[in-house]
């Protein structure tokens, strides 16, 4: 055998796969360990939530758009509930924002704590995914005491909020935030200082501020580039300009940024949920909404625990919307995944993978092919339209 | 007592006591995997029933699916399923993975797990909690033990 010709070795990925918890396909070209060509293939959780929302109502499409992710369920109502509130010219109550708000930084820490333990066990440290999983039970009971539910809480309402606090439900939060607080200190210490997981996170999958704005990424991800980036601080919603964010960045552009990042942002959401609880502006929870609604469109923004989630929201006078476009963070993400692999070992995939914080199914509308060897290919509308008309023919 | 009869009570003494499982969304949104994963962790320890969550199909016992299928999903979950060696079980978690739930309707969904594949535990709820899918693993293992027993229980 000649070894002297490079060989050329495509690893596939998925669907089904142990580091993936969701479906996606991904193909590695291979030189030795090293990763010479990247491709993704997404769309296994592809359900056509944007055409359904056109056949069901504004109040039954808050219950479908809330299915969109399991993760952040609630920042998607929020984004849906603000765009619809604007077309319709009403405006929630301050108590409704303030708690839309709080429910909003609550998702935030179990997110976050879900995606530190997540990105552990990728690095095969499984003992900080059990304990961070288990401090995040904490923030789990104080979202069901308040919502009812684990996940899917359901909060929002159009023009307003389901769910009012008692003083005993802030006593518990006040105790659960003093937990969480205390345990995250020894997360930001585990994560930068312990030499194992620094080996597998310091100077992995470096993304440089510019390569960051170029890729156009989002959130957290953004942030640990240098990317001053937040919709909170930006374009403030709900009640963010009553309760101003500080922006979290770093520098440093490598997975231990990311961790430290979506750390920092933690503490963040502490003390937002703790400023919110001290001033919670009284007085009711609801609006009062109208069932149709006149032609107009609107966009609106939200800040996930990702990053950006767009809306677009075209209403046509009737009591359903004429089309809705969602824009989550994840695939503006994921691009830097195939870029970041190229040129890094093959076992520092997952972690690259997961760096981005994936989630699949708000991911699922399109498909792109990035390839290392050969340039970007774009597909017509021609051309997808009869791609996907041969797929599914047989 | 017969040799094969020895060999067969010892395969099911092993079965019970440690099912490994392999989990696949078939276009879930994620509410019912993070649960899942809850399972296995501190609070709930599924790990005290010899659950374990294994990468591969070709060493798994059980199939937790979530979500309802689509029609990119259907021949991988197919596929999953075929892998896996016999004898096989099935879990369907999530209102979803029972009836569509919610997406019932949109154009990329077949429709819920047992359109595709037989199941033989449904746990319902949107997501189900811990507790529930606990529940539900268990209910299989004493099935698995005793199939005459827990057919007279479920009858009174």
């Amino acid at each position: 055998m000649d070894t002297t010709v490079p060989q050329r070795f495509v690893v596939p990925i998925g669907p089904q796969h142990p580091a993936l918890k969701e479906p996606g396909h991904f193909e590695f070209t291979v030189d030795g360990e090293q990763v010479t060509g990247a491709s993704v293939r997404l769309g296994y959780a592809h359900r056509g939530i944007e055409k359904a929302t056109e056949g069901r109502n504004w109040v039954q499409n808050l219950y479908l758009l809330e299915r969109i992710c399991g993760i952040c369920s609630h920042v998607h109502a929020t984004a849906y509930c603000l765009g619809v509130e604007k077309l319709a010219g009403v405006t929630a109550p301050p108590r409704a924002q303030a708690i839309r708000l709080l429910v909003a930084e609550l998702e935030r820490i179990h997110s976050h704590l879900l995606w530190l333990g997540v990105a552990a066990h990728e690095a095969g440290f499984d003992t900080l995914f059990m304990y961070s999983w288990r401090d995040r039970e904490t923030v789990m009971d104080i979202l069901e005491a308040l919502t009812g539910n684990r996940v899917n809480y359901s909060a929002n309402l159009l023009g307003g909020v389901k769910f009012d606090l008692t003083p005993e439900l802030t006593d518990q939060i006040y105790a659960g935030l003093e937990l969480l607080e205390e345990r995250t200190h020894q997360y930001v210490d585990v994560v930068t200082s312990d030499a194992t997981l620094l080996q597998r996170t310091r100077g992995v999958g470096v993304t440089t501020r510019e390569q960051a704005e170029e890729l156009g990424l989002v959130g957290p991800t953004a942030r640990a580039s240098g990317v001053e980036r937040d919709i909170r601080a930006e374009a403030p919603y709900a009640a963010y300009s009553d309760f101003p964010v500080k922006v979290v960045t770093a520098t440093a552009g490598d997975l231990e940024a990311r961790f430290v990042v979506r750390l920092q942002e933690l503490f963040e959401a502490y003390r937002l949920i703790r400023a919110v609880l001290e001033k919670l502006p009284p007085g009711d929870l609801q609006a009062r909404m109208p069932r149709k609604i006149k032609p107009a469109e609107t966009i609106s923004r939200v800040e996930a625990p990702r990053g950006e989630l767009f809306y677009f929201i075209k209403s046509n006078g009737t009591d359903q919307p004429e089309r809705i476009k969602v824009r989550t963070p994840t695939l503006c993400n994921l691009a830097s995944v195939c870029v970041l692999a190229i040129g890094s070992q093959l076992a520092d995939v997952p972690m690259i993978l997961a760096g981005v914080d994936p989630c699949f199914s708000c991911n699922d509308r399109m498909v792109t092919v990035y390839s290392g060897d050969t340039d970007h290919t774009q597909w017509t509308w021609k051309q997808l339209r009869q791609y996907g008309i041969d797929y599914y023919r047989r | 007592m017969t040799w094969q009869h020895m060999v067969d009570e010892f395969r099911t003494w092993a079965r019970v006591n440690s099912p490994w499982v392999v989990h696949f969304n078939t276009g879930s949104c994620n509410g019912c995997d993070i649960e899942i994963l809850a399972t296995l962790t501190p609070r709930y320890d599924a790990e005290r029933f010899g659950v374990k969550l294994e990468g591969s199909p070709r060493h798994a016992d059980v199939l937790i699916c979530t979500g309802p299928v689509t029609r990119q999903a259907r021949d991988r979950l197919l596929r999953v399923y075929e892998q896996m060696p016999e004898p096989k079980f099935v879990i369907a978690v999530g209102s979803c993975a029972i009836s569509g739930g919610v997406f019932q309707g949109c154009y990329n969904v077949i429709g819920h797990i047992d359109e595709v594949i037989p199941v033989d535990v449904y746990i319902p709820g949107c997501p189900p909690r811990p507790e529930a899918i606990l529940d539900g693993v268990v209910k299989l293992l004493s099935h698995l033990k005793d199939p005459v027993l827990e057919t007279m229980q479920e009858a009174g």
